[in-house]
């Protein structure tokens, strides 16, 4: 377990290498924040003054390896939009995507295991087909439509929910509709297929056999054994919530890491932006960690081997 | 993805049924192969029967045939301001059915508008995924063809470029190069490639020790030849069911970029660009954030349940 851990934390490592070369490369092409930062008319001398005391005049590799050497002292550069430590910035706005990400995931999983397995176990009954129907149409629909459809009906027409912002649980409903809708979709049919699967096994049948109630051969034997792709795809999930949040965020003023993201590229914060990125990565890694090991768990026939 | 990795490389087959012959095939424990064609077939077979299929084939075929020839007699409509008619509402016919859909904010017949962008949204996504398609399936043959230290560079790359947030990727990539038809194309495919080389290396693997292969090695055939003429065919049936399966997710993801404000550029139009247009007439138009969205998820839906075909008739013998 603990080598496997070491392994696994390895590769992630070299992962979040790659990831933050590539944002400092492709970051720095989106052009100089000078043209952004100071008046158009600016001298060239105040230009290079600007560059000189953020370290823009730099080749790009010594930028490279003073970011780096940050890195290791937990120093992340200083934001140039908020004149705050990037790190500082980036996990202040972090707890609003997290918590958004976290009762969006809750409901995913929630509906997904109810409907996907009440789903197969009846199949072919018009349940099933309400429900294949309805999570194909889930995850075709675009997010932002949603989103937007949603304020037009709820906060606009009805004048029952507020169009954006946050503080109550008012300002929860059309966010949270918005995301739950595609993973929801998605791993419905995921759920479905992997009990179908697990529903036709023999020890299912051995079961039944025995005498064991239609509840608990749905919901104990088959749910436990389907839960593996299910796990994984959550999973997957998870981090496309997180890493998508960006547009629902954008369209409901919701203050987490997607608007920051969007702010930070227009602005050119390149502190910024590799904060989150590599904050959001680390987590991601973290979270794919403690997946494996939950495998192991739920299934002991599997060893953790790297 | 995790749908489309089944074993069904084991199940039996047609064409190649008859070499190498049963008895060399016993002896060598070779499996027998299957091959891409006969997949549309299979495909046209499931059709005729499943009524939710036919009717998002039926869908599919108006829209393009509304896409190809459309723009040639509505293009003008689309185009031209008619400030005096500007946002009327849904069913008023009193100037001209074109006005069925109502009008915009420029007094643009709406339907007009959207077989317009309807062409602009299933081009951009078709070529999107041709690209990705063609670049990630030959990246991951010849990788996992060749195996070695390119392999090895190629698949810690495509780990990255998985773990990048791909709507980032992209919203960064815009802003260094400009928006523009071809820019947006590129960003769509780039952040795909990883995908289609993944699973074409996977499959590849399975396939290059197969004995056909080693034969067709031994009696001189060159690796380029092999992996054209060998490989790839044999290959590209999973390939082909992600890539029907990708077609929603790329006009999605570009219908987000568009929303964003990082699609194309007018004349141009698409299902996103025009979502974006409604989005400041929610008060008062609804009809311009609704018609391009409820299109865009007819579509997607459309795509998706013929994907499903694709990946049964994929995965079935």
């Amino acid at each position: 377990m603990a080598r496997f851990i070491l392994t696994r934390s390895r590769q992630g490592a070299l992962s979040l290498i790659g990831l933050v070369l590539l944002v400092f490369v492709l970051a720095r092409l989106t052009g100089s924040p000078a043209l952004l930062y100071l008046p158009e008319d600016a001298s060239p001398e105040r230009v290079a003054a600007f560059n000189r005391e953020n370290g823009f005049d730099q080749p790009l590799y010594l930028q490279l390896l003073d970011y780096v050497g940050g890195i290791l002292r937990l120093d992340f550069g200083d934001s140039l939009l908020y004149g705050d430590s990037a790190l500082g910035v980036v996990l202040g706005r972090f707890p609003a995507t997290l918590q958004l990400a976290f009762f969006t995931m809750l409901i995913v999983v929630t509906l997904a295991v109810v409907a996907g397995a009440s789903s197969a176990a009846r199949r072919g009954s018009v349940r099933d087909t309400a429900t294949r129907v309805t999570s194909m149409t889930a995850l075709s629909v675009p997010d932002f439509w949603v989103a937007l459809m949603g304020i037009a009906f709820f906060a606009v027409y009805l004048d029952l929910l507020p169009t954006s912002g946050i503080g109550g649980w008012e300002f929860w409903v059309l966010p949270l509709l918005t995301l739950t809708l595609r993973p929801t979709g998605i791993l419905t049919q995921v759920v479905r297929t992997a009990m179908i699967e697990a529903l036709d096994s023999d020890y299912v049948r051995v079961a039944r056999s025995k005498g064991v109630g239609p509840h608990a051969v749905v919901y104990k034997h088959a749910l436990r054994n389907a839960a593996i792709p299910v796990l994984t795809m959550a999973g997957i999930l998870a981090a496309q919530v997180v890493n998508g949040a960006l547009v629902v965020e954008t369209v409901f003023g919701w203050p987490g890491i997607g608007n920051l993201m969007v702010t930070a590229i227009r602005g050119r914060d390149f502190a910024v932006i590799q904060a989150v990125v590599l904050v959001t990565g680390a987590a991601i890694v973290v979270m794919n960690l403690l997946i494996d090991v939950a495998y192991s768990r739920l299934n002991p026939q599997i060893r953790l081997s790297a | 993805m995790t749908l489309l990795n089944r074993d069904h490389r084991r199940r039996g087959t047609e064409a190649e049924a008859d070499w190498p012959p049963v008895s060399l095939r016993a002896a060598s424990g070779a499996e027998p192969v299957r091959q891409a064609h006969g997949l549309w077939r299979k495909v046209g077979y499931q059709l005729r029967r499943d009524a939710l299929g036919g009717a998002a084939a039926g869908w599919l075929v108006l829209l393009v045939l509304a896409a190809a020839v459309g723009p040639a007699f509505l293009g003008d409509m689309a185009r031209e301001p008619a400030l005096q008619l500007r946002f009327l509402p849904p069913l008023s016919t009193e100037h001209g059915w074109e006005y069925v859909l109502g009008s915009d904010a420029l007094g643009r017949g709406y339907l007009a508008r959207l077989v317009v962008a309807a062409r602009t949204t299933l081009l951009i996504a078709l070529v999107a995924v041709l690209v990705a398609l063609a670049v990630g399936s030959i990246i991951g043959t010849v990788s996992g063809f060749l195996r070695g230290r390119l392999d090895t560079v190629v698949m810690r790359v495509a780990d990255v470029m998985l773990a990048f947030p791909s709507l980032l990727l992209a919203l960064i990539v815009l802003y260094t190069l400009g928006t523009g038809l071809v820019p947006l194309i590129l960003v769509l495919a780039l952040a795909r490639i990883a995908m289609y080389s993944r699973v074409a290396r996977a499959e590849t693997l399975a396939v290059r020790e197969r004995v056909y292969i080693r034969a067709s090695r031994a009696f001189g055939s060159g690796s380029a030849r092999i992996v054209l003429t060998q490989i790839i065919p044999v290959i590209a049936n999973p390939l082909v069911a992600l890539a029907t399966l990708e077609f929603a997710m790329v006009m999605l993801a570009e219908s987000a970029l568009s929303f964003l404000g990082l699609g194309v550029h007018e004349p141009d139009i698409t299902w996103g660009g025009l979502i974006a247009e409604g989005r400041n007439y929610l008060e008062s138009a609804w009809w311009v954030a609704l018609f391009p969205g409820l299109a865009l998820t007819l579509t997607a839906v459309a795509t998706n349940v013929l994907a499903e075909l694709v990946r049964k008739a994929a995965e079935s013998e």
